[in-house]
């Protein structure tokens, strides 16, 4: 996830250098993840972005997170922070999804029994992010991962 | 309401204290699903839940509630306490069942 920051990204507002953020994501790691959702929350507060934007890029990177951690084999998440929006890109080495209509359903989850242990498993995650990002793509392989890219506008 | 006078009403066990205690309890909020806690618990409210792990923390702060509550003798452990004091989130307990420890703050609320 250090390599060079994907040079396609989005040329038409590339006027304004983004701020690049990468975090690495680990599976099964339930105690550490939330704390890159936690760390961007917190640099998008001191760069003086409004609440209720904060709020729902929290939440898309959270959902997302955990994601990468109960139902992959972890990843690699990128943050670019502009002047006007926040671009998320979440790519994980894992199973893929089988089916992303159903997985965008509300209510349809695969988690593991130990992940609902924890509270996970409403099936609410993907369709949380979709609400709360203005645009939101999903590339996934079956046998080798997901890449997950969410914009947030302010 | 604020969190102290909620503390102060002595009907909740103190778990972790160290956080924003002046901050107004503005409704109260009920669920144990994280992502369903995540889309729908209120900032300022108080969220009741038997979910104690480091998650329920990570969702506590990111929807800037006003404060945890644990029901039904859940208890957090020395991992996820520490989190708490670190991010400063207050986390108070009951042995109530869920419905009874919300309206417990909700009675209080309404006053
Ligand atoms: N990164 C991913 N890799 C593989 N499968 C995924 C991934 N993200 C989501 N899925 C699949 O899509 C389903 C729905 O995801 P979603 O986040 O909406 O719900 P959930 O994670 O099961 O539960 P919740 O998010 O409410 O705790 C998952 O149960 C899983 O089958
Ligand atoms: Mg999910």
């Amino acid at each position: 996830m250090n390599d060079a920051l994907d040079s396609g990204a989005s040329p038409e507002n590339g006027s304004d250098e983004p701020l690049v953020l990468d975090y690495t994501v680990v599976k099964d790691d339930f105690t550490r993840a939330g704390e890159a959702s936690g760390d961007v929350k917190k640099k998008l507060r001191m760069a003086g972005i409004n609440p209720a934007a904060i709020r729902k890029v929290s939440i898309c990177m959270y959902e997302g997170e955990i994601n990468m951690v109960i139902h992959a084999d972890g990843g690699g998440i990128r943050v670019e922070i502009y002047g006007d929006r926040v671009r998320m890109i979440l790519k994980d080495k894992g199973p893929g999804i089988k089916d992303v209509d159903k997985a965008m359903q509300a209510g349809w989850s695969t988690a593991s029994e130990e992940a609902r242990n924890l509270g996970f498993g409403a099936g609410m995650g993907l369709p949380n992010m979709k609400k709360n990002s203005d645009s939101m793509d999903i590339q996934t392989v079956i046998g080798t991962g997901t890449t997950v890219t969410m914009v947030v506008n302010y | 309401m604020t969190v102290k006078d909620l503390i102060d009403s002595g009907e909740f066990k103190i778990i972790n204290d160290e956080g924003d205690t002046a901050a107004e309890i503005t409704d109260v909020f009920c669920c144990d699903l994280l992502s369903v806690a995540m889309a729908h618990a209120p900032g300022g409210s108080a969220w009741v839940t038997v979910m104690a792990n480091m998650n329920t923390l990570a969702v506590a702060s990111l929807t800037g509630v006003s404060c945890v509550i644990l029901a039904e003798k859940a208890e957090m452990d020395e991992m996820a306490l520490s989190k708490a004091r670190q991010q400063e989130i207050i986390v108070l307990a009951t042995d109530k069942p869920i419905f009874k420890a919300a309206l417990t703050v909700y009675g209080k609320l309404a006053k």
